[in-house]
């Protein structure tokens, strides 16, 4: 046997070639200066607090410390999102951050545990607005995005995905309709599923890929259930209750999340209480919720939108590569 | 053997899936907007080759396979079974079925090693090292003069595989070929 070629990368290389960090760089410089020209303050947060996401599906990591109040657990942030509101009911305006967050076990092409989101927040914008405002920066990032700056964006609704792509109605049809196409397509037993498991693995894998070819797609109108920190409304066409969010997508790739916030401090703390439920009736470890979240939108948070934004696969697609990995100095495995 | 989660899964792990092992190729994680994660894993089946293609909730689990890959030296056949010895010294012998053979078996030749592949200790697959040595036995006359031109001839080697040689080629002459396309690569 011939031997095999000596491997370059011994473990302690970057994932990113210095080529690749510089344009990094330069796309981070963009960033700012959009925001500069708008007027949008950038802050920095902390990554650690003593509440985390209690959100079913993030995985959030923890660490002990020791405090002037004693040994306490503090939870890594999944995103900057409860310091940033805490900021805009203090008075803050718009603000936007870059901001390392974590969630655990997320590794893949698309995904590492560690890794950079890109967040703003603005008082007095509508989601359209937002949306507006999101495909501007995007363009932006990356010029290169078919149809130029503000064209060629498509606006979907979640349920008429479902209908185009796989004739079902995602509010109305039977779940065991959903369930038997969950298995179907996946290849997986699905006979217990529940509604929102056997959406989610359809949007996974059949109507996320097409999503995003020939520029950018926007999707709106998502299941009320699935309105995480978002408000929800009765969709005035169909009368459906629907979370006032949306969701953009490039080549296949969710890039950002945005939310007409939630900004009722009941119905926020109802809702932390509702995920802990969940997580525990599914054996997952429960995650302390952010009191001072719930203060300050009882205190009050001004109405506007917010976006979440993954800059790293922003970037990964802006430099036309295949991982995130490749863009980040080191990821996650060789970290 | 150990179970191994999804979060677990990574090229090469080998585990059980459907009665049969496999080999892990590709994970990739698949996890909608704000939604529940799923793997899209792909799969070699070890016994037949195929490459599958599966889902599984993020967090499921699979049983490893008690799969092993040891360089064994082939000795001989009976006609029935092929009988490899393992190289670390303990002379010990294993008898490979024709299946397990597949397409090794036209590049066997007696005491060159092979990558044997083990499953609860049988043998499940016979890998070829990419180039082997092997003597013409079989093909028509050697042309002069015509190392330059590009023609090619069928030879049988002493495996029993057919390949196509350059027509300056003679019986009895050792060729290198490379077994991951049967093509001849010189004269060794």
């Amino acid at each position: 046997m011939s031997p095999a070629p000596e491997c370059a990368n011994s473990g302690w290389q970057p994932t990113a070639s210095m080529q690749t960090l510089r344009q990094r760089a330069q796309l981070i410089a963009r960033v700012r200066a959009f925001f500069a020209e708008r007027d949008v303050l950038e802050v920095e947060t902390p990554v650690l607090g003593h509440g985390g996401s209690t959100d079913v599906y993030l995985a959030s990591l923890s660490t002990m410390a020791s405090t002037p109040a004693g040994e306490e657990r503090l939870w890594m942030q999944t995103s900057p999102e409860f310091h940033m509101k805490r900021l805009l009911a203090a008075g803050s305006g718009p603000i936007f951050q870059l901001a390392r967050s974590f969630r655990d076990g997320e590794v893949g092409r698309r995904h590492n545990i560690e890794f950079s989101m890109l967040e703003w927040y603005r008082p007095g914008f509508s989601l359209n607005a937002m949306i507006e405002e999101t495909v501007a920066l995007v363009h932006r990032v990356h010029p290169a995005v078919p149809g130029g700056p503000m064209r060629s964006v498509r606006h979907c609704r979640y349920s008429q995905l479902f209908r185009d792509l796989l004739s079902i109605d995602p509010f109305t049809s039977e779940l065991a309709e959903l369930r038997q196409l969950a298995a179907e397509q996946g290849g997986l037993e699905m006979a217990s599923a529940a509604r929102d498991e056997c959406l989610d693995l359809l949007m996974g894998l059949v109507v996320e890929p097409t999503l995003g070819q020939n520029g950018l797609d926007v999707v709106t109108d998502y299941p009320a259930s699935q309105a995480a920190l978002a408000r929800r409304h009765r969709d005035p066409e169909d009368g459906q209750w629907v979370a006032s969010r949306f969701e953009l997508y490039l080549s296949g790739v969710e890039l950002a999340n945005g939310y007409d916030e939630l900004t009722d401090a009941a119905e926020q703390a109802s809702r932390f209480a509702e995920d802990n439920l969940v997580r525990r009736q599914q054996g997952f470890s429960e995650v302390d919720a952010d009191q001072r979240l719930v203060a300050a939108l009882e205190h009050g948070l001004p109405a506007g939108s917010g976006v979440a934004l993954g800059l790293d696969r922003l970037i990964q697609l802006a430099l036309n590569k295949k991982s995130v990995a490749e863009v980040m100095a080191f990821a996650t495995p060789v970290a | 053997m150990a179970n191994y989660s999804t979060n677990e899964f990574k090229g090469g792990l080998k585990v059980m899936l459907d009665g049969d092992p496999c080999s892990i190729v590709e994970n990739e994680l698949v996890k909608p907007g704000k939604g529940q994660a799923f793997n899209r894993v792909k799969l070699r089946n070890l016994m037949t080759g195929r490459v599958w293609e599966r889902t599984f909730k993020s967090g499921e689990s699979l049983e490893g396979a008690d799969v092993m890959e040891l360089d064994m030296e082939y000795l001989y056949t009976d006609g029935d079974m092929w009988y490899f010895m393992k190289t670390d010294g303990s002379f010990e012998q294993y008898a490979v079925e024709k299946k397990a053979l597949s397409d090794a078996h036209k590049w066997l030749k007696e005491q060159v090693s092979y990558t044997v592949t083990l499953w609860n200790d049988n043998a499940i697959n016979i890998t070829p090292p990419n180039f082997i040595e092997l003597e013409v036995v079989e093909t028509d006359p050697g042309l002069k003069g015509d190392t330059a031109q590009g023609g090619s001839k069928p030879a049988t080697l002493s495996s029993g595989a057919v390949v196509r040689v350059p027509l300056f080629i003679n019986q009895g002459e050792v060729l290198k070929i490379d077994t991951r396309s049967g093509e001849y690569v010189s004269r060794a």
